[in-house]
């Protein structure tokens, strides 16, 4: 049983087709993800102790159990309280929250990141805390957060298989699918290898080359 | 059914499966830890062709999806004549993929011993074997352990994905439960709830002691 190059070419416009779907999964859960590390964001910001509390025990929860039990979670506990959703909507929520828990360490570090000396700065030319935000600190903070953004897109990326396990008909599906229904797995889940290699590989390099230009404009290292 | 009843009925499937999880766990760290201390040093090697090897196996693996590689270790393998049992293809692919990402690790860590350590050990005129047994290898760990720590919180999530290729571990056993009886709120919940408390109350304090202990050896008692 080797590599048969006709089945390869006969499944190859489905797994194209079917790689479309992953990277709209992919791209749909990223932005719900950086919507979701705002509000975390927010929910540790606020001045009150005990939403702070509260929110940080949310953030390592989501963060410390695995990405699959908690789409099995969300798909088959919903239904239970009435609320019935589609596979592909449970999977972007899911997603969105479990990578909005890690996008909002990269906010606040991003934050962080901006120096002390900068608000002092602001309190003394008697800036707003908005006007603070808006044209000071945020416009700092922001290069320093992309290497992380980026990095946990391509994570979201790998991680989209998972959503093959509720239903999502994306590249791992539609692997499993062909491979089962022609009992041939080996030029499928090959053929999806390949795909993800060819995609990430290139996103990575940008992420970090956007990190390095970021070092420099910082001044980490010499230009 | 009460919670109470539910637990009295399946409790003992998921603690049988849990204790399957945390073989993977342990058996996947150890094989994890080894493969990245070999090919980081690959990474720093002066031989072209050794690092390139290093290079390819730490892009392919970091590059492609875990699920892909469980599925292609447990069902596209045997194509090849090598059949492995679900366990060790599972222990394989975790071992394999996450060594990817703490190669980079320790090639960071053991760059980030300064020179002058180096240059100072050859000017007390140590031995290379003493060189770096008693002055780099302490350094290193203190540097590499947070970073490990997070990467093996993450594998033990990632142990969840075993149950895909037919490890009975704690996710096969509360997806096997939800569909006998239904109860998802029920047997999910707990799943991630005993994931959290192996994270939380096991692994993570486990890691961080580590870090004492390493850090202590260097003379840094805070960390």
């Amino acid at each position: 049983m080797g590599w048969r190059w006709d089945f390869t070419f006969e499944i190859l416009p489905q797994m194209a087709i079917a790689t479309l779907n992953t990277i709209l999964a992919a791209g749909v859960g990223y932005a719900i993800a950086l919507i979701v590390g705002l509000f975390f964001l927010l929910g540790q910001k606020t001045p009150f102790k005990i939403v702070n509390w509260i929110n940080r025990e949310i953030v390592e929860f989501i963060r410390s159990t695995p990405l699959l039990i908690q789409l099995f979670f969300v798909y088959f506990v919903l239904p239970q309280f009435g609320i019935t959703l589609s596979a592909w909507v449970c999977g972007m929520i899911t997603i969105g929250l479990h990578f909005g828990t890690y996008l909002s360490e990269v906010y606040r570090g991003a934050l962080e990141g901006v120096p002390k000396s900068q608000w002092e700065a602001c309190r003394a030319l008697n800036f707003s805390t908005i006007y603070t935000y808006r044209r000071i600190v945020l416009p700092q903070a922001f290069p320093i957060a992309i290497p992380g953004m980026g990095n946990y897109l391509v994570g979201i990326f790998k991680d989209t298989p998972l959503l093959s396990t509720i239903g999502v008909a994306e590249l791992f599906h539609a692997a499993t699918a062909v491979g089962g229904y022609n009992y041939r797995y080996l030029e499928p889940y090959t053929l999806v290898g390949i795909i993800f290699l060819t995609l990430s590989i290139p996103a990575a390099m940008w992420v970090r080359k956007l990190e390095n230009d970021v070092n420099k404009a910082q001044g980490k290292i010499k230009k | 059914m009460t919670y109470f009843e539910f637990l009295n009925e399946h409790g003992v499937t998921l603690l049988l499966g849990t204790v399957t999880t945390v073989k993977v766990l342990v058996c996947s760290m150890i094989l994890y830890v080894i493969i990245s201390m070999i090919f980081g040093l690959m990474r720093l090697s002066k031989n072209r062709a050794i690092q390139g090897i290093a290079t390819v196996y730490i892009e392919f693996f970091r590059g492609t999806s875990l699920l892909v590689q469980l599925f292609w270790a447990y069902y596209v393998l045997p194509f090849f004549g090598i059949s492995l049992e679900a366990f060790t293809a599972g222990v394989v692919a975790l071992g394999l993929n996450f060594g990817a990402y703490g190669a980079e690790i320790v090639r960071a860590g053991i760059l980030a011993v300064p020179r002058g350590q180096w240059e100072a050990a050859h000017a007390l005129n140590f031995t290379p074997a003493k060189r770096i047994k008693r002055i780099i290898i302490p350094q290193i760990f203190p540097i590499i352990l947070p970073p490990a720590a997070n990467l093996t919180v993450e594998l033990l999530k990632a142990t969840a994905l075993v149950a895909l290729v037919t490890v009975v571990d704690l996710t096969f056993e509360a997806k096997q439960i939800n569909s006998i009886t239904w109860l998802s709120a029920q047997c999910f919940g707990t799943a991630l709830l005993i994931y959290y408390i192996i994270a939380r109350f096991a692994l993570v304090p486990f890691l961080r002691w580590l870090e004492v202990l390493a850090a202590r050896k260097v003379g840094k008692e805070r960390i």
